[in-house]
């Protein structure tokens, strides 16, 4: 019926139409470039290093030195892969059940108290710059493990600590949003078969919205893994596989900032820090698939 | 026949708004009661102070009693969970749990308790075919019961509702959004479990009242206008209000 309606009308607003058209398509060209030349830049950069720089991947991938001055230079990103997937994952089991529970507090326990003043807090928490998380891992927590524990403070401990407080927003707002929408009926049909709060809440609300929880975590570990001045700010920076968490190590993206200024541009140095970012990249698809994966299993 | 349900001068606030007036009632055990009236007139929540289902909003307030089996379910030591579990609830819109089949039906009985795969099968088997669903779904128990249709689904609800053993069974106009084939296989359900349960439901539709139960209720603004023998109140109505609403002149 609409492709009938749409025959027989004249269009007064042809005009209107094809400017919006055009405008649109122009954006998306735009964007889609811009991507586009971003991972061509990136991977053709850090590629560069195994195959213009002959330095052998499996190599990059498993070798425990990473001494790009020495000679001959040693390639190997191991310490800051295991750097950053122990920060990020450490940051995640610390920040998912605070997450959670907060979620839950502000959807199930006191929705107004969450919806008004919990949930700008939050908010709040999200929009402070990571130079300003760094600094106050650095002046209270780095002294504080330097007291509790042997070692120096600084670490994997540190870094996760501060981390799990930069993702906490992320996992916290994706909860939030997925109990608030959770259909009341469902709870109410929990309730109505003698269920208390807390059955109801175990046994139907966090079961069906765990796809989007999950969602949420990922996204945390995503942003985590991404992280790189807080981190790089707590976690001493020393290109080795620590022996505890209160030991001096590194991160991907911490390996990166520090060195990028000190290498030329075209040199196997500089190289060998794009495909540190390549291989960055390639964590971040990884994330976004999974999460793809996740909400289309929630759908069903 | 015996009073099962005995409402005496029930005042119900939300905030300042009165949305019961004075409410009395005796509901008597294995039979069905309806209650009618135009929306907005407090049906719903009358039925949802049975089992306590108003406690969960905000600003309710409710004055005067409520006695099943004659004990006062709003005194302090009322333990509402167990109302609830003896006062079962069947909703406007099917709400099955995003589980299976069988989950849902054991889902009540595993909350009080019942472990033992045994039993509960026996609980799912019974509840299904007391719900008359059972032949339908016994062969794919462990599939999803968001898969079924809403009619089923429906029947589902009420399966789920009869497996923790209630005395009483409320149903909020739980055939509103059913197909006349599934809305007629609940009525029928409902003449079948009145001779085990008490049955209070709420409808929209004059012909359903009429056709499925013993003593009908008509509601105006909060207030009972009229309680009678449902074939009573239809054919010769004493209160004029109801006489235009039964005949479809307002509401
Ligand atoms: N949570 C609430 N807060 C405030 N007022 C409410 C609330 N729920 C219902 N009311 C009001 O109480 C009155 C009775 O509502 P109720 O839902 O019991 O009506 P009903 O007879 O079931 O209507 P319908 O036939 O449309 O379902 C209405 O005026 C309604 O606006
Ligand atoms: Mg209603």
């Amino acid at each position: 019926m609409a492709q009938s309606v749409g025959k027989q009308q004249p269009k007064p607003h042809l005009r209107e139409e094809w400017v919006g058209r055009v405008y649109t398509f122009l954006c998306i060209l735009f964007l889609l470039l811009t991507i586009f030349s971003m991972v061509y830049f990136v991977a053709s950069k850090g590629l560069s290093t195994f195959i213009i720089n002959k330095v052998n991947l499996a190599g990059f991938l498993t070798g425990l030195k990473w001494s790009p001055d020495s000679e001959p230079p040693l390639f190997g990103a191991l310490p800051f892969l295991i750097g950053s997937f122990s920060t990020s994952i450490l940051a995640a089991v610390i920040a998912a059940p605070l997450g959670f529970c907060a979620a839950v507090f502000m959807t199930q326990i006191m929705p107004k108290f969450g919806r008004k003043i919990m949930q700008p807090v939050i908010e709040l928490l999200a929009g402070i710059p990571s130079v300003v998380y760094g600094f106050v891992g650095l002046s209270v927590i780095v002294p504080l493990f330097r007291d509790i524990f042997p070692g120096q403070g600084i670490g994997i401990a540190a870094g996760a600590v501060v981390l799990s407080i930069m993702i906490l927003p992320t996992i916290t707002t994706i909860a939030t949003d997925a109990l608030a929408s959770l259909p009341a009926g469902l709870k109410e049909g929990s309730y109505a078969l003698g269920a208390t709060r807390w059955q109801t809440i175990y046994r139907i609300v966090l079961p069906t919205t765990m796809p989007a929880l999950l969602t949420g975590i990922v996204l945390g570990i995503a942003r985590a893994f991404g992280e790189a001045l807080a981190v790089q700010m707590v976690i001493g920076n020393s290109p080795h596989i620590p022996r505890s968490l209160f030991e001096s190590t590194s991160t991907l993206t911490s390996a990166i900032t520090l060195s990028m200024g000190n290498t030329v541009m075209g040199s196997i140095q500089n190289n060998a820090l794009w495909s540190l970012a390549l291989l960055l990249m390639i964590m971040t698809f990884v994330f976004v698939f999974i999460v793809r994966m996740l909400e289309r299993r929630s759908k069903l | 026949m015996q009073a099962l349900i005995d409402i005496d001068q029930l005042d119900l606030y939300y905030g300042d708004f009165q949305a019961l007036k004075k409410v009395s009632l005796d509901i008597p055990e294995k039979a069905i009661t309806a209650f009618i009236g135009p929306s907005g007139c407090g049906k719903s929540t009358l039925l949802r102070t049975l089992n306590r289902m108003n406690d969960m909003i905000p600003g309710t307030r409710i004055e005067g009693s409520i006695k099943v089996s004659g004990k006062d379910i709003y005194s302090s030591d009322v333990d509402v969970e167990t109302l609830r579990k003896k006062v079962g609830m069947v909703f406007q819109q099917p709400n099955p749990f995003p589980k299976s089949i069988y989950d849902n039906v054991a889902y009540g009985p595993r909350l009080h308790g019942i472990a033992d795969k045994q039993r509960l099968d026996e609980i799912v088997e019974s509840s299904l075919r007391a719900a008359v669903l059972w032949d339908e779904v016994k062969d794919h128990l462990k599939r999803s019961a968001l898969g079924i249709s809403g009619g089923q689904q429906q029947r589902l609800c009420i399966a789920r509702a009869l497996a923790v053993e209630p005395d009483v069974l409320l149903m909020d106009e739980s055939t509103s959004a059913l197909d006349p084939i599934s809305t007629l296989k609940i009525e029928e359900l409902a003449q079948e479990l009145k001779k085990r349960y008490t049955i209070v439901m709420v409808t929209h539709n004059m012909h359903q009242a009429a056709r499925v139960s013993n003593q009908t209720v008509f509601f105006l603004n909060g207030e009972v206008i009229e309680y009678a023998e449902t074939e009573k109140l239809f054919s010769n109505p004493v209160d004029s209000r109801t006489e235009d609403y039964i005949s479809g002149r307002f509401g």
